[in-house]
């Protein structure tokens, strides 16, 4: 049944029609109940009360049918708060779902747990809420952060407790929990900014990977963070900040006095990650996105970098109307600081007869900050055609402009002027009132010459009835009465006549006019005066009453007027400085750009400050996390029954001391465990590897240490059925690797299929790697080391300074996706080099670990240093500068494809059983002679690439494998001897542009001697 | 964040609420109609409105008001962007966004309105998620639901929302692979009387339509990428493969959606596809006035324009027009004072032009200004900026699938001043 409009004048109908809801939703039927929620949702939409169904509704909150669960969960929540008791009735039904095997269920009974606005439940969602930001799905984790803020709002003393769990939740790497854990931050506790600390890298790092929506919330909350940790980059010779380039070339002069202080500062490399990793957001499509990374580079980014944004925001103004108006409103902001910022685009900003009239406005504001004297006349150009708008509101604006023009630019301030004179005798009044006014602001800076204009508004008064515009002739008329001495009077005499039926604004520069007359032509004007006075004294409005009265006793001079009527001149005909026209925008940097704050110029409630540059940065270190080991193994156990851990490990060398892990983090490491299984995948935050699946991500599993320091796993009551176990070591340690891969074997025979319990279902389903293959996949020493060396920087090019490269193959010590390289320089000049570093790398997105900086290098010595560059699983050469303290050379590192991998042991079986897995490309060569046997093959190979010997049992088949540096896929070859001189090469990989890369370079190899 | 929404027709009735925190008062739309009343135009109403205990703040699309009631700091970018995503969320499901689509939908619009946001804060806006979630209605669905009792909500959590691609549903099949790319490019003008140009500027989109079987990685790559300067992404193109490249490459999202939009810098100087010779003139003391009007076209690399339409909001004195096209059909709307004609085809051979007299009002002076002309136009197969895809290429299936790319121009918002 559609519903149907009702209007509430049938309420009897009404509550006839809720009696047959009432029956629809105690049949039998579910499709009747469906139909009856259906008509319940239309009837909430319109706004209509349907309260009194919350018996009957609440009945199906356990129903079967998904859609009539969701439709009554709907209704739930927007009645439960009015009927609370009944509300009570639905809780246990969600307290099971909370534990349903369907990560879906779980997570939306949890929102509707949450929503229920019932005070008495608190304890109960809190529960829910703790156990839920463990659980194993990052969906459901999600939903528990957000369950925190509804908790909040409904029950404020349970912070400290949510708090805890919001400090929990930030820990979670997933990319799902990230932005909804923030916001939950933000609005239960934006000022625990220590929580923050450890988890700001990881934020940087995932902030690409995370929705839109989260990534606006994490980058305005690490835009306020920054404010608090890093020192202000803006340089201190602030003065210059209008104009970048001359900052520059001032500071070259300045610099003896300033050298101190500017080398003192050095970027905080997190700040200049943080700037780093937003900067591709600024593609987004999404409007908010692009316009919270332009403000977190307004507010903490080196002035000369800010610029990048500009294109961005212009971009946006091609986007929806109100999406314009907020934008436009934040440039108007910007640009009054920063004019060079956008007047590149001041093309941009013009106004199309189509556009709204906020956004005309703004249109307006922004021309006029952008105009300086190179591009004023095409600004003024443009603002005559506005000015014969039809819309007359915005030709009154744009005249308040060129007011505003005028004043800032000198040179043009009479152009503008005789431009204004004109429009006065234009026909509409609204632009010859703004005018009146505006001209009125611009002579009071230059009154000596433009007596004839005072007079052309003079003759001007009787056909204005604009009250603002009556009121600014007769200011003029009073403040240069003396320049027209013929026609003030006789203004006073016109206004005097209609004085009763003027506005208040009129009446007042009325009272001023005259009074200024009497003191300066007091023989003409005396009789006028006293009659102003006198309507003046009984006018309705106290004002002027007031004002009338004060200026009687200072004027006219009688007994008791005393000291006070002999400056009467002076206090009247004091000059006057000018008034300054200036935007509204100015000074609304204040707030936050594109805050609510900042759009509406008020304080929003919950508006969060942005605190001011510490000027000493406070400790650094804070944001050190622990270093995480090159090589991770996770082990997953998954035991029936208590798992007496000295058994399996009898007979092994290994002393518990040599963990040193604290036990206390056994049984929680339990629960841990499986959530973080989840989310490995987000290790590989390169953006180009989004595409990996999931399953190559687990297979360069890693972790840390769990020590078995207790001797028995004792399984907890709750989850009898099984034990998680994690077992880590580092990869230097041999013994234990081995001693992992037999404990792998053995506990496979424990794994009854029967004893599958749900979670375990669930690791595997995130775990499609079998526990083996996770546990095999190490990686080995290389297998062959060419000790070719690449030129870096020649000695020519490099002023005596040369450079060679060399890749190590060596898994990197700074982070596991990096690849090392090996520079050794040499000096063979005949004068010591000093401070060689590295510089500017681009793209400027590189991940590279730099050495240090090589103080001195004296002529004819030579030095080997280690970089580690992390290519991202690409052949793109890594560009960089090589600096001297004089110089600066551009270099260039181009790994060949074999380069970017790593070897890896694994058996023939795995290795068969990822080819499967994995997609491939081959081709059949001919070979050279020398190359038939088996040595020479691993060798050709092992040269071009990076990979590991497979053992294999066929002779004429040989294997590698190994795994790509940046993001761990695996790689897999096998050459295939077929005949004398013919070879097949197949290629097993994920990635689709290095496999045949690969394949290319091995095909030379191989096809050469 | 938001924490209700409120449904605006345009004769200010409310037609739908939905609330995600406590429920807050229809009441608080009186600030909003009041806002209504003092705008001139429905486009007016300023998009943020404050009021003493909540925020409104509101985006009109289709005639409809969505207003968003906000309590606390929030970017009004945010709920902007937000709001928009539903409009976008309707259409898709709906054909229409229109009141009558989504009375007729509400249980839909409330199921997705649910899923959309939980407590205020976005939890699933990608279409393809939510069409797993909540499938949107179509005549056969409804017929087979009432008969088999099965619903339009899915069951499982959609495998989008955990994955690493979550633009993407998993499971995807086609019998009939394709993948069609449309670029469409506008330009935006403001030409001034005497016939120049003040300034032109494109700004190009890459809609695409993708029906491709599994998880397909493409690439497109350009012959000119130069062209592009300035870009914005689908989530689902690699960023730095762009920057390194200059090479577009994705697992693109299931069907419709937006690859790529982009500004073409402004350097190159842009070919302004068609003219205007226009003389409209008023005389003082006289109750006529002449308005002369010709298209032609130029610079079009041998397209034809088609699909021309001019509007001109014509000053308020005028009271009537007669006036002769040689090709189309013009009306006047006396009221608003719209004149627009709608040209069709532009014949090189013939040129269309509109000419005759504006009655005005008697006694009334002559207006300030004459009217802007606005022009719409397009242009088919070709892209004014010169751009074109290379190649477009798939890794990771192993089928054929059918490609086809689509070039068109368009007027976006192109102005004559007269």
């Amino acid at each position: 049944l559609p519903p149907r409009t009702r209007t509430c004048s049938d309420l009897f109908l009404l509550s006839s029609r809720n009696d047959d809801l009432k029956e629809m939703l105690e049949s039998n039927k579910d499709s009747l109940k469906l139909d009856a929620m259906k008509r319940i949702i239309a009837l909430i939409a319109k706004g209509k009360n349907a309260s009194e169904l919350f018996p009957a509704v609440v009945k199906n909150v356990a129903s079967k049918n998904i859609e009539l669960k969701k439709l009554v969960y709907v209704y739930l929540v927007r009645y439960a708060e009015e009927q609370q008791d009944l509300a009570l009735l639905s809780i246990s039904t969600f307290q099971r779902a909370l534990k349903d095997p369907n990560q879906l269920i779980r997570a939306s009974a949890l929102r509707v747990l949450s929503s229920i606005r019932v005070p008495i439940i608190v304890p109960i969602m809190m529960l829910a809420i703790k156990e839920a930001a463990s659980d194993m799905s990052p969906y459901v984790r999600k939903t528990s952060a957000h369950a925190i803020q509804k908790l909040y709002s409904l029950d404020p003393d349970q912070k400290e407790h949510l708090i805890e769990v919001i400090d929990k939740l930030l820990k979670d790497k997933s990319t799902l929990v990230a932005g909804s854990v923030v916001m939950a931050f933000e609005e239960v506790c934006p000022d625990r900014i220590d929580l923050i600390h450890k988890n700001y890298r990881k934020l940087c790092n995932l902030l690409v990977d995370v929705e839109e929506w989260g990534q606006v919330v994490i980058i305005s909350m690490l835009t306020r963070y920054a404010r608090t940790q890093f020192t202000s980059p803006w340089r201190e010779d602030g003065l210059f900040d209008e104009n970048s380039e001359t900052a520059f070339y001032e500071s070259d002069e300045k610099k003896t006095e300033n050298e101190d202080e500017k080398k003192s500062y050095m970027m905080d490399p997190d700040h200049r990650l943080l700037l780093r990793n937003t900067k591709p957001l600024l593609q987004s499509r999404n409007t908010a996105v692009v316009v919270s990374v332009a403000q977190l580079y307004w507010h903490l980014a080196p002035k000369h970098e800010v610029g990048v944004i500009t294109k961005s925001l212009v971009r946006l103004l091609r986007s929806h109307r109100e999406v314009q108006y907020i934008v436009l409103q934040n440039i108007a902001t910007m640009s009054i600081q920063r004019k060079g910022m956008f007047e590149p685009y001041m093309k941009s900003f013009y106004v199309r007869s189509t556009d709204a009239t906020h956004i005309k406005s703004l249109k307006l504001e922004i021309l006029t900050s952008l105009a300086n004297e190179a591009n004023i006349s095409t600004i003024l150009r443009e603002f005559q055609t506005y000015v014969k708008s039809q819309d007359k509101e915005f030709a009154a604006g744009t005249i308040q402009a060129i007011g505003r023009c005028a004043t800032n630019i000198s040179e043009v301030t009479d152009t503008c002027l005789q431009g204004l004179v004109l429009l006065l005798s234009n026909r509409d009044e609204t632009v010859v009132a703004e005018s009146v006014v505006v001209i009125k602001k611009l002579l009071q800076t230059q009154p000596t010459q433009h007596s004839d204009i005072i007079k052309h508004m003079a003759k001007l008064f009787d056909n204005i009835a604009v009250p603002m515009a009556r009121a600014s002739i007769l200011w003029l008329m009073g403040e240069y009465c003396e320049r027209v001495p013929q026609i003030a009077p006789d203004v006073l005499r016109k206004v005097a006549k209609s004085f009763t039926s003027e506005e208040d604004i009129v009446k007042l520069q009325t009272v001023n006019l005259a009074a200024k007359l009497y003191l300066t032509n007091s023989k003409q004007t005396k009789l006028l005066t006293q009659y102003i006075l006198n309507l003046g004294k009984y006018d309705q409005n106290y004002d002027i009453r007031d004002r009338t009265r004060f200026i009687r006793q200072l004027i006219v001079p009688n007994e008791k007027s005393g000291a006070l009527g002999k400056y009467a001149r002076r206090i009247l005909l004091a000059p006057k400085p000018a008034p300054v026209l200036e935007s509204t925008y100015k000074d609304r940097d204040r707030y936050q750009l594109g805050t609510l704050s900042h759009t509406i110029n008020t304080k929003a409630s919950g508006y969060l400050e942005l605190s001011d540059w510490p000027a000493v940065a406070p400790d650094q270190s804070v944001r050190n996390v622990e270093v995480i080991e090159p090589v991770r193994i996770h082990l997953y156990l998954y035991c029936p029954f208590p798992l007496t851990i000295q058994a399996l490990h009898q007979g092994w060398p290994m002393s518990t001391q040599t963990f040193n892990t604290s036990s206390s983090e056994v049984e929680s490491d339990e629960e841990k465990s499986s959530s973080q299984s989840s989310e490995e995948s987000d290790k590989s935050s390169s953006q180009s590897e989004k595409s990996s699946s999931e399953s190559d991500s687990e297979q360069k599993k890693k972790t840390t240490k769990k020590p078995p320091q207790k001797k028995t796993v004792k399984p907890t009551a709750k989850d009898r059925y099984h034990t998680i176990m994690k077992y880590t070591t580092l990869s230097n340690q041999p013994f234990f690797r081995s001693y992992l891969s037999s404990l792998g074997s053995r506990l496979h025979g424990f794994v009854p299929k029967k004893c599958l319990s749900r979670s375990l279902c669930f690791s595997l389903y995130t775990h499609p790697c079998p526990l083996s293959c996770a546990a095999l996949l190490q990686v080995s020493g290389p297998a062959f080391v060419p000790e070719k060396s690449h030129d870096l920087l020649h000695r020519m090019t490099g002023k005596g300074l040369s450079a060679q490269y060399q890749f190590p193959r060596q898994p990197c010590l700074y982070q596991p996706s990096m690849v090392s390289v090996q520079i050794s320089l040499t000096n063979t000049s005949d004068r010591p080099l000093e401070q060689i570093h590295i510089g500017d790398r681009s793209p400027t997105g590189l991940n590279m670990h730099c050495f240090n900086t090589i103080e001195c290098l004296l002529p004819e010595a030579s030095v080997t240093v280690s970089l580690g560059i992390d290519f991202n699983d690409s052949t793109q050469a890594a560009n960089f500068q090589l600096c001297t303290k004089e110089d600066q050379f551009s270099v260039s590192i181009q790994p060949a494809v074999g380069e970017l991998f790593l070897p890896i042991t694994m058996t023939e079986q795995d290795f068969r059983q990822e080819q499967g897995k994995l997609s491939y490309s081959s081709a059949t060569i001919t070979m050279a002679a020398a190359n038939t046997t088996s040595q020479p093959i691993s060798r050709q190979v092992a040269t071009v690439a990076n990979l590991g010997v497979v053992p294999s049992g066929q002779d004429n088949i040989h294997r590698f494998a190994g795994k790509t540096a940046s993001t761990g896929a695996v790689v897999l070859v096998t050459v295939e001897l077929r005949g004398e001189s013919t070879a097949l090469i197949t290629i097993n990989t994920e990635k689709s542009v290095m496999g045949p890369m690969l394949l290319r370079d091995l095909k030379r190899a191989l096809a050469q001697a | 964040m938001i924490h209700s929404l409120f449904l605006v027709n345009s004769s200010g009735d409310i037609f739908l609420e939905k609330h995600w925190k406590s429920v807050v008062s229809r009441s608080v739309c009186d600030y909003f109609f009041e806002a209504q009343e003092r705008a001139s135009e429905p486009e007016n109403v300023p998009p943020v409105i404050p009021t003493p205990h909540h925020y409104l703040i509101s985006v009109l699309r289709h005639r409809i008001y969505f207003v968003a009631v906000i309590q606390s700091e929030v970017p009004p970018l945010f709920v902007i962007e937000f709001l928009h995503r539903v409009v976008d969320t309707f259409q898709d499901y709906f054909g229409v966004c229109t009141e009558a689509a989504i009375k007729d939908n509400v249980v839909v619009v409330y199921e997705l309105l649910e899923e959309m946001l939980d407590n205020g804060f976005p939890l699933a806006t990608e279409s393809n998620i939510l069409k797993e979630l909540i499938k949107p209605p179509t005549i056969l669905r409804t017929v087979v639901n009432t008969i088999t009792g099965s619903t339009n909500v899915g069951e499982q959590l959609p495998t989008g929302q955990l994955s690493v691609v979550p633009w993407r549903r998993t499971g995807v099949k086609y019998t009939n692979n394709e993948a069609y790319f449309d670029v469409v490019e506008e330009i935006d003008a403001i030409i001034d009387k005497s016939g120049s140009t003040i300034t032109a500027e494109i700004q190009g989109v890459i809609d695409a339509c993708v029906k491709l079987t599994g998880m397909p990685d493409l690439t497109l790559s350009f012959m000119n990428p130069r062209l592009l300067d300035d870009v914005s992404f689908h989530p689902c193109v690699r960023f730095k493969r762009w920057e390194a490249e200059r090479i577009l490459s994705f697992i693109p999202p299931d069907g419709n959606f937006r690859l790529l939009s982009y500004h073409v810098s402004s350097q190159n100087l842009v070919a302004i596809p068609v003219y205007v010779k226009h003389n409209i003139t008023f005389r003082e003391g006289s109750s006529q006035g002449r308005f002369e009007l010709t298209l032609g076209p130029k610079q079009t690399m041998g397209k034809g324009v088609e699909a021309v339409l001019v509007s001109s909001q014509l000053p308020r004195g005028v009271l009537n027009t007669n006036l002769n096209p040689t090709q189309g059909t013009y009306t006047f709307d006396p009221v608003t004072k719209l004149l627009s004609w709608d040209v069709g085809k532009i014949n090189p051979q013939k040129l269309p032009s509109l000419k005759g007299s504006m009655s005005l009002q008697a006694g009334a002076s002559k207006p300030d200004e004459n009217p802007t002309i606005n022009i719409q136009f397009k242009i088919q197969q070709s892209a004014l900026s010169g751009l074109k895809v290379n190649r477009l290429d798939m890794y990771g299936e192993k089928y054929k699938p059918f490609k086809g790319i689509k070039y068109m121009t368009k007027a976006g918002k192109f102005q004559v001043r007269t």
